[in-house]
């Protein structure tokens, strides 16, 4: 097992320098614009909010950021783990792809893209240590029922199918499964989509918890401003492919400055 | 037309029944296929005069590499007389007339179909598989595409993922056939459905072995002295099956067996699989309890029942 790959994020000196720079990425579809000229910074256990209304560009960033797709200009870079910060788009796949199963993590809207339906819960949280090269059984169940317990599963699913899970453990699975490795950055794109507003509730706190125990750097996707209130330090509003205004999360939504962000808090319905 | 008239070589074919060019393309994707062990090669699988199911991948590879003075065994599940084994051997009479044998040690080439000979092969020797589904990581990954990274980057957590889940809800690497190897420390394999108790035998074997998917139009290869290993953790090791007793007909230990029902009320004998192999034992003289020739006096037999 590469054991560098597990060791958990400590603070150290490179905590002052950013772990993702973003300079003007760019994405086109065609003619149409999906984000443009985006520019940004995240430093080391900083969770930002990409927030927007359907079809702001948000997902689009997201994409674009996480390697899933690439922009059409612009550059973004990572710092890697000894600390050199590298071009996302000059990697070769296998270094991609060796960073999204490792230091990464991906939080899909829906828990049947991000989990294998399939296969049993211990085996989908198990799968990527196994990538990286486990391959003592005892071990890897042994991981995966503490992982288990960290999201509030019963010990005694670990063999169930997810398709046997209600979407709140769903979800909840899909967040063990892409912290095992003890990632560094996690994107989450719509987490809490889909979930009624008790097991939104719940599963808010426990990423809140995980982040904070962990130390994690999360970029979240969401409509929700509510999500990005409860778990962001600093909140990014996009609108039509761009980004409109930026800040401290509770100064954007408190004191928005834009037209647009004071329309987006002004919508929210207070029960 | 008679049974015979159907083994009977005919004129009417180009040898080997498929044209040259089409022989010089699997011939090349044959060498290629040497050249990166356990890799998949894809070829313009032709149609044959056989349903898919049939062997059609392995008839198109050994088509390809038979020559006039080779000697030819087909088996199926280890048998020589079994349907599958009957017909294609006879397709190749027909339309090659290479001289073919049942015995392991004769033949040049041998095609085959779920098991490998017990007796060990030589480097004068080429051991053709039927596949079925050449792609060991199909059944948990559909998409082809992805499977094909999936090889390029040496990505195979999830073939243990698949051992896992054996162990999860059945306490142990329950797959017992198509089990799937390493090759060369780079390419996971389907060795095609041969008994695992056969894994081990691929290993730094002295035969080329060469696997053809008609169907799915693939095909790959083990070089003479290639390593393979089979997958498995340190804590749930690799291990073949275990037979209880011997062949019920010849005796012999440590060979596989097939589970014959003879009635209604439990009854049962294990015969060798390797049909060639039982019956040379026999003629040596070993017996089992079941043997029923009460002439030949047994030397090494089993227990007697």
């Amino acid at each position: 097992m590469q054991t560098s790959e597990m060791t958990p994020h400590t603070a150290d000196a490179s905590d002052d320098l950013p772990l993702l720079r973003v300079s003007n990425a760019t994405k086109y579809y065609g003619d149409r614009i999906g984000c443009k000229d985006v520019n940004f910074e995240l430093y080391p256990g900083e969770v930002l909010a990409i927030v927007g209304e359907s079809g702001s560009g948000k997902t689009t960033l997201l994409n674009c950021l996480s390697t899933r797709l690439a922009p059409t200009s612009g550059v973004i870079e990572y710092r890697n783990r000894v600390g050199a910060m590298r071009n996302l788009y000059e990697m070769n796949e296998a270094e991609r792809r060796m960073l999204m199963r490792t230091d990464w993590g991906f939080v899909h809207q829906h828990a049947s893209d991000g989990l294998r339906m399939s296969v049993s819960a211990g085996a989908n949280v198990g799968e990527r240590l196994m990538a990286i090269g486990a391959r003592h059984y005892g071990d890897i169940r042994a991981t995966a029922i503490d992982w288990l317990d960290r999201v509030e599963i019963a010990e005694d699913r670990i063999d169930d199918d997810p398709r046997a899970f209600s979407g709140g453990m769903r979800q909840r699975l899909q967040i063990a499964r892409n912290l095992v490795t003890n990632p560094r950055l996690v994107f989450m794109d719509e987490p809490t989509g889909g979930l009624d507003v008790s097991v939104q509730a719940r599963l808010l706190d426990l990423i809140r918890g995980l982040v904070s125990d962990l130390g994690l750097s999360v970029i979240i996707v969401t409509h929700d401003l509510a999500v990005a209130r409860l778990l962001s330090d600093r909140t990014l509003v996009m609108r039509r492919g761009h980004v409109i205004e930026t800040g401290l999360t509770d100064q954007v939504l408190d004191d928005p400055q834009e037209a647009y962000t004071q329309l987006l808090v002004s919508s929210i319905l207070q029960p | 037309m008679t049974g015979q008239d159907t083994d009977m070589f005919s004129e009417h074919y180009n040898f080997a029944y498929l044209d040259e060019q089409t022989k010089r393309m699997i011939r090349r994707a044959i060498l290629k296929a040497i050249a990166v062990p356990g890799y998949q090669v894809p070829f313009a699988s032709r149609e044959m005069p056989m349903p898919y199911g049939w062997g059609t991948g392995g008839v198109q590879v050994t088509a390809a590499v038979i020559g006039s003075d080779d000697v030819l065994k087909m088996i199926d599940q280890g048998s020589d007389d079994t349907t599958n084994a009957v017909a294609l051997r006879g397709f190749f009479i027909k339309t090659t007339g290479v001289k073919a044998t049942t015995k392991t040690s004769q033949a040049t080439i041998i095609q085959t179909r779920h098991r490998i000979p017990e007796e060990p092969l030589t480097e004068n020797q080429t051991l053709v598989y039927q596949v079925p589904i050449p792609e060991p990581l199909r059944k948990l990954e559909p998409r082809e595409t992805e499977t094909r990274k999936m090889h390029a980057l040496e990505e195979y957590g999830l073939m243990h993922v698949k051992l896992y889940e054996d162990i999860a809800k059945y306490g142990e690497i329950a797959t017992t056939y198509a089990y799937p190897v390493l090759v060369n420390d780079r390419y996971v394999m389907d060795p095609s459905p041969i008994p695992k108790f056969d894994n081990p035998k691929m290993h730094e074997m002295a035969a080329l072995q060469l696997f053809g998917a008609g169907r799915e139009k693939r095909i790959y290869a083990v070089p003479p002295y290639t390593k393979v290993e089979s997958l498995d953790f340190q804590d749930y090791p690799f291990e073949i099956q275990r037979f209880e007793e011997p062949c019920a007909l010849c005796g012999a230990e440590n060979v596989y067996l097939d589970e014959v029902i003879l009635d209604d009320k439990g009854g049962r004998m294990y015969v060798c699989s390797d049909s060639d192999y039982c019956e040379e034992r026999r003629e040596q003289g070993h017996l089992g309890h079941m043997a029923a020739n009460p002439i030949a006096e047994p030397e090494n037999s089993g227990p007697r029942a």
